[in-house]
């Protein structure tokens, strides 16, 4: 009943290259669900069908109750989204940053304040409000930008690498916001290519050219590739070898 | 329209917090309007030159004096003989040289009388210009000369209408309102949206609920205004330091700036669509753009003496056609009954490249 993400035999196709292949999925409130794979294998395109970035060649996908083809404006106001460059101006404050998101969620002046300040103690900020965001250290610029795309008290929040080029431990801080942002059942929809973060989410999809090659919890994924982390999980799927057989056995 | 305005603002703030931008913006146009007014002159003056005057008489020491006189001539050297004009050409001494024959005052009245001009054609536009020059005085000296001792001669009586003085600014002016405008509102549009595509903030905008138009929108109406005030700047620094008239409506002039404006935003937001990267977008505005505004829209060389696959390919650049609105109106004073059909190819332009944009805009960004 409360599944925020339907995806039925979703595809996008750029001319007679398959981007996504046909992959199906749900996804519940409070989930945090992971895409994973290789560059290239399809986890961004996919991403951006569900956001109404692109439109997908066939097949539906159902987000916070819209389809992302017939209605994709009630989509967009219902999701956040972070991309994998740095989705704040950096030539603007960090105030300035707030308030504009705000308003180009159509947010009023008044809530508008009042998230700023909420903001701004929540992520100990206040003496850096009127500092351009250029100024800020890698780490705080990420929760920062985390929480302005949770502005407009978004259903879905989707982040598309959202820790590239970042260290382990603002790395593993940052997760620590992602799972504080899951429990309030904001739904989290993540991309990523480092597999010691496969292990945080709750349940996770294995893209291969474009296809969903494997789907579940991370520790059924291991119990299912008997593999001791999700690195091995992954090289086992992605490995066009012997082990092939196995993974598409093993996902029937 | 909150969203809306939420965009415009920070469109000013990037603007107003970027120093090359502001450069640009505000120091472009007095710069080029002072340097192609002042230093780009196609008037020469005090150009060195060498004699050979084998008679040494009245008539061609006459000749003499009022070439020097003129002021676009100064002697720089008296030749002893044909051969040094060879070595004084070749150091960069004189520009030009006046030879005149023996016993010039003797046979100055005769039908074969001659006396000769030789320019260095090293740089061609000066030598031109220079031998007009010469050959100018020469002729005047020759009227004179004429009437005093009586023989009949006709006289060519020349005007040159709307700009009697030849000020190269006439030229200038429009000219560089048509790069001004085409350098802010295209190629400063395209590189504002390739940053967005750049630095990623591009895909948090289409996710957000902003259209669009909205983007599009909000993207150059900041230019369009810093476009007009520019053009502004422009026109009225050629009116107060160069004395240009301004004849016409000034009403309209308005009107047919803001047109261009829209033709150039248009191929900004084109250029956009298409480059990935700021540098891109500079590139191609550059490449695409200003350097066609420069050279094929009759700015700097004159149309009529291009061979015909360019003047073709100058007919669909955009300053071809408003050049002539800007001269017409200021310099001539004509009105919308001749400058009609340069609006309307204007006009046509712009939505031309708006639709295309539009109808790239979602898939290539």
């Amino acid at each position: 009943m409360d599944k925020v993400i339907v995806c039925e035999n979703l595809s996008k196709h750029f001319g007679p290259f398959k981007a996504v292949d046909d992959i199906s999925f749900e996804v519940k409130r409070g989930e945090i669900f992971g895409f994973l794979g290789a560059n290239g294998a399809g986890k961004t395109t996919a991403l951006k069908m569900l956001t109404g970035l692109i439109m997908p060649t066939s097949g539906r996908a159902e987000v916070a109750g819209f389809d992302v083809r017939q209605n994709p404006e009630a989509v967009k106001r219902r999701i956040g989204y972070m991309s994998q460059k740095f989705s704040l101006y950096e030539d603007l404050t960090v105030r300035e940053n707030i308030r504009l998101f705000g308003g180009i969620y159509g947010l009023k002046r008044a809530v508008i304040l009042e998230k700023t300040a909420a903001l701004l103690s929540a992520l100990e900020l206040e003496n850096a409000a009127d500092q351009r965001v250029s100024a800020l250290p890698l780490g705080w610029r990420q929760k920062l930008s985390f929480s302005v795309a949770l502005l407009h008290e978004p259903q879905i929040v989707f982040l598309d690498e959202p820790t590239s080029g970042v260290d382990p431990l603002t790395r593993r801080r940052f997760w620590e916001l992602i799972y504080a942002t899951a429990e309030q059942g904001v739904t989290i929809m993540v991309t990523t290519h480092y597999m010691d973060e496969a292990e945080y989410c709750g349940r996770v999809s294995m893209m291969v050219d474009g296809r969903i090659a494997a789907l579940d919890t991370p520790h059924l994924l291991k119990k299912q590739f008997d593999a001791a982390d999700m690195d091995e999980v992954f090289r086992k799927i992605a490995r066009p070898d012997d082990k092939q057989k196995t993974l598409k056995s093993g996902k029937k | 329209m909150r969203h809306f305005f939420a965009f415009i603002k920070k469109e000013f703030l990037h603007i107003l917090r970027d120093r090359r931008t502001l450069m640009i913006l505000f120091g472009m146009p007095v710069v080029q309007v002072l340097l192609f007014g002042f230093v780009l002159n196609n008037e020469i003056k005090n150009a060195a030159i060498a004699v050979y005057d084998p008679s040494k008489d009245e008539a061609s020491t006459a000749l003499v004096g009022k070439l020097v006189s003129s002021g676009y001539f100064r002697l720089a050297q008296n030749l002893k003989g044909p051969e040094e004009m060879e070595a004084a050409f070749r150091s960069g001494k004189i520009k030009m040289a006046v030879v005149f024959p023996n016993e010039f005052a003797k046979n100055a009245g005769q039908p074969d009388a001659r006396v000769q001009l030789i320019g260095d054609a090293s740089d061609p536009n000066a030598a031109v210009t220079l031998l007009n020059y010469a050959q100018a005085i020469v002729g005047d000296w020759q009227q004179e000369r004429a009437k005093a001792i009586g023989a009949p001669r006709l006289e060519i009586i020349t005007r040159m209408r709307y700009n009697p003085e030849q000020k190269a600014v006439f030229n200038f002016v429009p000219g560089v309102m048509t790069l001004i405008l085409m350098l802010v509102s295209a190629m400063m549009t395209s590189i504002t949206i390739a940053r967005e595509k750049e630095m990623g903030t591009m895909e948090v905008l289409l996710v957000s609920p902003l259209k669009p138009i909205h983007i599009i929108l909000g993207k150059t109406t900041p230019y369009l205004v810093l476009s007009f005030f520019n053009a502004l700047v422009v026109v009225l620094m050629g009116m107060l330091v160069f004395g240009m008239p301004l004849r016409g409506s000034a009403g309209l002039l308005a009107l047919s700036s803001v047109v261009y404006m829209f033709v150039a935003l248009s191929l900004g937001i084109f250029i956009s669509t298409r480059a990935q990267t700021q540098q891109a977008a500079m590139f191609m505005s550059a490449l695409g753009l200003l350097m066609p505004t420069m050279l094929l829209s009759g700015f700097i060389f004159p149309r009529e003496s291009m061979p015909l696959p360019l003047q073709v390919i100058g007919n669909a650049i955009p300053a071809t056609w408003f050049n002539p609105i800007i001269k017409g109106i200021m310099i001539k004073g004509v009105g919308l009954e001749v400058l009609w059909k340069n609006l309307l190819v204007l006009t046509g332009m712009g939505l031309v490249f708006l639709v295309l944009s539009l109808r790239n805009f979602k898939d290539r960004l």
